[in-house]
């Protein structure tokens, strides 16, 4: 039963890195504005948000877990206080870090239509710290640590994540791709790529 | 109960058109347009509010 707390923490911990990998991606996918990963718009925003809940659910199976594992030896504080744990402080703060931030963003986003627009894009660039955070926590505390498979899993997942950000980052990843070019008046095409 | 589209926040996304597409239909900027008027039927209610509710500007609104 104590051990599996423990395996349970560590599955729960990469089963929500994986999840959070998807939310990245689809939320720089829902931001393009137009139909990404072979999903409609509507479907990106919605795997977008439903794979963020999905992944608080694992978190809080892993930390729950993590809080009574006798190994662990987690406190109370340490699931909300970042970096005061005794057993690797520095990893383990990342991962309060990141669960702290990950609250902040799931919960600016449920209660966003009455903190309005600006507010919630301004916590949701957290995100960008957050992804980060969590993937270092998991390379750098637990058992698994230098294991083959979870280096292949982060690196997977880095890649994944770098991929986005190029796109995002990207001339491409312009407003209204798909579209301008298909009913204007051929006369005005060039000034619209200067907007563009 | 009525649709409201603030235009000053809208930017086109297109995801109210693709959620509520018996009301909406997109512009040649990928901007919504009402098909008959901005009152939403009892079936289509549904459909309103979700279409609301993934707005990424929240630009849309229902008005009663």
């Amino acid at each position: 039963m104590t051990d599996a707390l423990w395996y349970f923490a560590r599955g729960s911990g990469v089963v929500s890195l994986l999840l959070l990998t998807v939310v990245v991606a689809l939320g720089i996918g829902s931001r393009s504005g137009r139909p990404a990963f072979g999903l409609p718009r509507f479907a990106v925003s919605l795997l977008h948000r439903n794979a963020a809940l999905l992944a608080i659910v694992f978190l809080v199976g892993h930390v729950l877990s993590l809080l009574f594992d006798p190994y662990a030896q987690l406190r109370l504080l340490d699931t909300v206080l970042p970096f005061a744990g005794h057993y690797r402080p520095v990893w383990q703060g990342l991962g309060t870090l990141g669960f702290d931030l990950l609250v902040a963003l799931v919960g600016t986003s449920l209660l966003r239509h009455r903190l309005g627009a600006r507010v919630w894009r301004t916590v949701h660039w957290l995100a960008y710290l957050c992804w980060p955070v969590a993937l270092l926590h998991g390379l750098g505390t637990g058992t698994d640590n230098g294991t083959w498979w979870l280096w292949a899993i982060s690196i997977a997942c880095v890649v994944v994540v770098v991929a986005a950000l190029a796109w995002r980052i990207s001339p491409n990843f312009s407003r209204f791709p798909a579209r301008a070019d298909r009913a204007v008046a051929p006369r005005l095409r060039p000034h619209l790529e200067e907007v563009k | 109960m009525r649709l409201h589209i603030d235009w000053t926040a809208c930017d086109g996304r297109g995801v109210c058109t693709e959620l509520l597409t018996e009301m909406l239909t997109e512009d040649d900027w990928g901007f919504p347009v009402l098909r008959n008027g901005d009152t939403v039927p009892p079936p289509l209610d549904g459909a309103a509010r979700r279409a609301v509710d993934r707005c990424p500007m929240l630009a849309l609104r229902l008005v009663t």
